[in-house]
Formats: C-alpha cells, structure tokens, sequence
C-alpha cells in the first residue's frame, strides 16, 4: 500500500512541477535571481545522483584502482564529454566495467 | 526497476503517471531499501526539480495557448522534448506552430519510453546478473549531465553538488540529495559572481 502511497505522491509532485510556471498567468515575472538559480538545478542534481555511485563502496570514499565502477564511470564520463551521446555512454561504461573487473 | 521488487502492475503505472525516468531510477532505489513513501516522494521532487526550471524557461512559447494544451505539455515535458524543442525555437518564442511541434516530439517519445518500460518489465529479471546491468543507471545520469557542462560555473555547480552528495551519503532520509542540489546551485551563482567580476 505504501508503493501506491509513493506512485500517488510522486505523480502528483511531478506534475505540479512541470505545470507549475506553464500555468502562471502571463504578466506574472519570475525574478532574475531565482531564473538563475534554477538554470544549475540539472547539472547539480544529476551529478549528485551517480558521483556517491562511483565514488562509494559499501558506503565508504575509494579512490583506489580496485575501485572498477570510478575507472568505468571515468571512461564513460569522457565519451559523454567528446561525444555527447546517451546510449554510447552507457555501452562504453559498461564494456569498461567488465573489463576493469577482468583486469583486476 | 524490476531488481527493486516493484511489481510490474506498479512499475508500469508509475512509468505512465509520474513519466520521469531519473526520478523513478531514485524512487526504485529507496523503494528497495524499504525507504517510507514520504522519503521517496521528497527524493523523486528533488531528481525532478530540474523539470521546475523547464516549465518555467517554456512558459514563454505556450503563455497564449489554452488551458487544456498547457496541461497536455506539462505532462510531457521531459528532458529530451525539451532539449529538441529550445534546439528549434530558442530565440523565437513568437513563431507558430510551437505546439504541434512539441506534439510530434512528445508523442513519439512517450510511445518509445513506455515501451521501453514495458520491454525492460517483461525481459529485466531474465537477464544475468553477471552482466552488471545495474551500472547502467549512474552511466545513464553520466550521460545526462556531462554535456550540460557547457561552462565554467556549470562545472563548478556539478563538481560541488557530487562532492556534497559523496560526503554527505550517510545523511537520514537521503537528504544529501537535497544538501547536494542546493550546494551547487550556490555555488554556481558565487561562481557566476566571481568570474564576472574577474572578466570586468
């Protein structure tokens, strides 16, 4: 019951924010100071979700070599840099991970 | 999202009612932790804030379009329709047909992705865990953000929101995230402040 709870709360919550300035009336301005804050909200936000991914085993900081999912996701993150593609990224981040994983 | 226990009923109706894939890749994570409903709400309202900033950045295209179509492109506003729509009318919020070109986006998008949930419902728990499928998720956010870093206060408001994330994971009811997102949007502002001071 608590799933539908969630699935219910975050259709809800979602859909509120898209509509959100959609709806406003037309005279209404958003001011300057929150436009420019909101234009970091993607990068800051996305970034946060994989770095503890990549960064973390078993919850503690490893920037050791052993660590293969940080050396794949540094592969990944310098296709996504030159090339700017979705589904390569992911390919090559996976090929990477198993071949770290092989490798060491 | 099958890893995670959600049954494929659940999954199928949260990919159509709340259609944000970023937000139901943290929801599916927290719900397999057993996280409370309230957590995965809050944590699902955080992912999805950057849709906030793409409601607000195109406001100015629908603003004379009815009530009825500013609904159906709230419901549809993604990353990639939104991307593909400022590509064509950037500078141009006057210029006609804006509507029925974010239709043409939106419809064949939500077909695919639906369809791909569907797909991934039916085949995912069949696939060898040897595979390591699940590092697609990080790898999938990877390819989000890395092409958003198109200057230098972007970056600065990335690398600071993943540090806070980084060291701030052990934090209750995954609030890090919160921390994390409002960490680098400061800095990203004292970054824009800095550097255009230095540029005058």
């Amino acid at each position: 019951m608590s799933l539908w709870l969630a699935i219910v709360g975050m259709s809800v919550a979602t859909f509120v924010q898209r509509a959100s300035f959609l709806l406003l009336p037309p005279h209404v301005q958003l001011p300057a100071l929150l436009r420019r804050a909101l234009r970091y909200v993607p990068a800051a936000v996305l970034t946060a979700i994989w770095a503890p991914e990549l960064l973390l085993q078993k919850g503690v900081l490893s920037l050791a070599p052993g660590n293969e999912r940080l050396l794949a996701g540094i592969v990944a993150i310098a296709i996504a840099w030159r090339y700017r593609v979705t589904f390569g990224t992911i390919i090559a981040g996976l090929v990477a991970l198993h071949l770290f994983d092989w490798m060491f | 999202m099958a890893a995670s226990g959600i049954p494929p009923l659940e999954a199928m109706a949260m990919s159509i009612l709340v259609y944000a894939g970023a937000s139901m890749l943290a929801a599916a994570q927290l719900i397999a932790e057993g996280a409370p409903a309230l957590v995965v709400v809050l944590a699902a309202f955080i992912v999805n804030l950057r849709l906030l900033m793409y409601s607000a950045s195109i406001r100015p295209y629908f603003a004379g379009e009815p009530l009825g179509r500013r609904l159906l492109v709230s419901y549809a506003l993604v990353d990639n329709p939104y991307a593909l729509f400022i590509q064509r009318f950037g500078a141009h919020p006057e210029a006609a047909g804006k509507f029925d070109y974010f239709a043409g986006l939106a419809i064949p998008i939500w077909l695919c992705w639906q369809a791909s949930v569907a797909a991934g419902l039916l085949v995912g728990n069949q696939l060898p865990a040897a595979w390591k499928l699940e590092f697609a998720a990080p790898l999938a956010f990877i390819a989000m953000s890395i092409p958003l870093l198109r200057d230098k206060q972007m970056v600065a408001a990335a690398v600071s929101a993943g540090a806070t994330a980084v060291l701030a994971h052990g934090l209750p009811l995954r609030s890090g995230l919160a921390l994390a997102a409002v960490v680098g949007i400061a800095v990203g502002l004292l970054a824009e402040r800095f550097w255009e001071v230095k540029a005058a």
